[in-house]
């Protein structure tokens, strides 16, 4: 072995940590960020010092490096390329060893590859634009709690979407109200209602209370239409422990599905949480409050395809995903993209999808895409056709607006979703012939038809603004 | 402003009851049963029947007709089958499903003969 001895001072990152020959090993984890450095710095140096920064480096060299074997534990760049269409910025790839990282741990995943490294004075901008966690790491987590198919099996759901609905106004209603309103949607023939994030236990409904009057509603609904029913009640809360006791208490009552917020609730929590519902037989709906402060700008952050893969790592059955059609960003192939590696066994790396790596879940369960926002009945062909039936479709305005209210509301977008799945199963092409196979089902359903007229001219149509990369010239 | 319309639904209405995909769109004709057998078996799935009382339509388990109807692709053939078990048990709610072997569920699963709600 050869020995090295100690010189003080500051070294080029590229001298350790550019290793263009490098070719990752099967267990390494794969990060691929997008680079908007500081004018004047070559590309290698650059990229290597966020490897460096990411992994085992720091400014200066030190000592303790000759303590250490830095050839097993260094993070290496190994890769750089251009951004399509884009000249201010680069991709660059990195490697690092799976024994940097804790097992079962996204926590401390993150912490490296996000950590100091994005506030580093090289970098004008820093994103990470993906990773490619390993099957070894991947069985080191625990997971969804259930998985699609195991939801499916507790809820008596097959071979449709689930049909969900965000409860409004998001703040202010009594529990009393409020249960009343998730009664008449499940009524009306929804699967499952959705506590707003905002609402945790505010003095105008405490928890307590708001899970009592759910449960009772979900329970008459259930007796009233044969179908079993449920609601995601919110246990985000100040603390883990107040999280857990609603937890407790939601399960008490018999409740088959509880809520949280990954983001601003936290990953520890969250996976604590999901830990939980699997040792407890609770479905875990997430939301995602705070993935567009991450997400949003196409040169720095967090894209969301890496927020995906964490959750299904840390632990969640349902995670929004944007739709495409609503009134949210997104564009249709990324999205397709993020969508799949929520709920596939294997994902192939696929540029014109935004996919930088091979994804492999083995047997790790898939969790519900949840397409919610800005939708309502004139919607529902084209989301079949993008989600298929593994996602959880959440029209709020969509039901809660109908002019007859939120029963005549759900009854539409059920009626709605199963016309278009009929069809679609016949072989029609849903897209195209969206408009004929809701007015035929109207036809039976004048609560379709009344929403058919509601919402008829309504469209929302913003350019998305973090597109995908691609050439411009 | 349009009239408001009354939902109709109550507990004391055995009309209100459902019985999942489907159950929200008038009862389907036999060519549209066919097209939906086809549906199954283009995807490769099993075609089994189950059929259960309505008052246990809430239950997981119903009752098998006979066995799922593994590598079945003629259509006619589980048509028929569904024909028998609901002469068999003219009263039941009769299940059509396509078990799906690799992800371990159901790809789909329709009641195609309604039975009488309770």
């Amino acid at each position: 072995m050869a020995v090295k001895t100690y010189n003080a001072g500051v070294k080029e990152y590229r001298q350790t940590y550019w290793t263009p020959d490098y070719i990752p090993l099967d267990t390494d984890i794969l990060a691929c960020f997008k680079i908007t450095p500081q004018p004047g710095v070559p590309r290698e140096e650059v990229a290597a010092a966020v490897a460096a920064e990411s992994s085992t480096g720091t400014w200066t060299t030190v000592w303790t490096d000759l303590l250490t074997d830095l050839d097993y534990y260094k993070g290496r760049a190994y890769k750089i390329e251009d951004v399509p269409g884009d000249d201010s910025c680069y991709y660059a790839f990195v490697a690092y060893p799976i024994d940097l990282f804790e097992e079962g741990s996204v926590v401390n995943v993150l912490t490296s590859l996000v950590g100091n490294v994005f506030g580093f004075k090289a970098l004008r901008a820093l994103r990470l634009e993906d990773v490619r966690f390993p099957i070894a790491y991947v069985k080191t987590c625990g997971g969804p709690p259930a998985g699609i198919q195991v939801e499916r099996d507790r809820l008596n759901k097959y071979g449709r979407a689930l049909l969900g609905c965000t409860i409004k106004p998001k703040l202010g209603l009594s529990a009393k109200n409020y249960g009343r309103a998730v009664y008449e949607c499940l009524r009306g023939g929804l699967d499952l209602t959705k506590d707003d994030e905002n609402i945790n236990s505010q003095p105008f409904m405490r928890w307590r209370d708001r899970f009592e009057f759910v449960v009772e509603a979900c329970q008459k609904a259930e007796r009233e239409t044969g179908e079993r029913k449920g609601h995601y009640l919110n246990v985000t809360a100040p603390t883990p422990e107040e999280m857990y006791k609603r937890a407790e208490f939601a399960k008490e009552l018999g409740a088959p599905i509880i809520m949280h917020d990954y983001l601003t609730g936290g990953l520890t929590a969250n996976t604590g949480l999901a830990n939980w519902c699997r040792n407890n037989g609770m479905l875990l709906h997430i939301h995602r409050a705070m993935h567009a402060v991450l997400d949003r700008n196409p040169h720095h952050g967090i894209h969301f395809r890496v927020l995906t893969k964490v959750l299904r790592l840390s632990g969640g059955d349902h995670l929004h995903s944007g739709t495409v059609v609503g009134k949210l960003e997104g564009d249709r192939a990324a999205t397709l993209g993020w969508i799949d590696t929520m709920r596939d066994k294997f994902i192939k790396e696929d540029r014109s999808r935004g996919l930088f790596f091979d994804q492999d879940w083995g047997s790790m369960p898939g969790v519900f895409p949840v397409a919610s926002g800005g939708i309502h009945v004139w919607h529902m062909p084209a989301l079949v056709a993008i989600f298929g039936d593994d996602a959880c479709l959440q029209f709020g305005g969509g039901t809660l607006g109908h002019p007859w209210g939120n029963a005549a509301g759900a009854a539409a977008n059920r009626v709605a979703l199963e016309a278009c799945v009929e069809a679609r199963n016949q072989g029609v092409e849903i897209e195209k012939e969206g408009k004929a196979i809701l007015t035929k089902a109207a036809k039976s359903s004048p609560e379709l038809k009344i929403a058919m007229e509601t919402w008829k001219e309504i469209k929302f149509e913003f350019d998305t603004v973090d597109k995908l990369d691609v050439a411009h010239k | 402003m349009t009239e408001v319309i009354d939902y109709k639904s109550r507990v004391s209405d055995p009309a209100s009851r459902k019985f999942e995909t489907f159950s929200y769109l008038p009862a389907m004709a036999d060519k549209d049963i066919k097209k939906q057998v086809q549906y199954l078996i283009s995807k490769g799935w099993n075609p089994a029947i189950e059929h259960t009382e309505p008052e246990y339509v809430m239950d997981s388990y119903w009752y098998m007709w006979k066995l799922p109807m593994f590598g079945e692709t003629d259509v006619d053939r589980v048509l028929a089958e569904a024909a028998a078990c609901h002469k068999a048990n003219p009263n039941n709610h009769v299940r059509l499903i396509g078990y799906n072997n690799f992800n371990q569920s159901q790809g789909t699963a329709m009641v195609i003969y309604r039975g009488k709600t309770v």
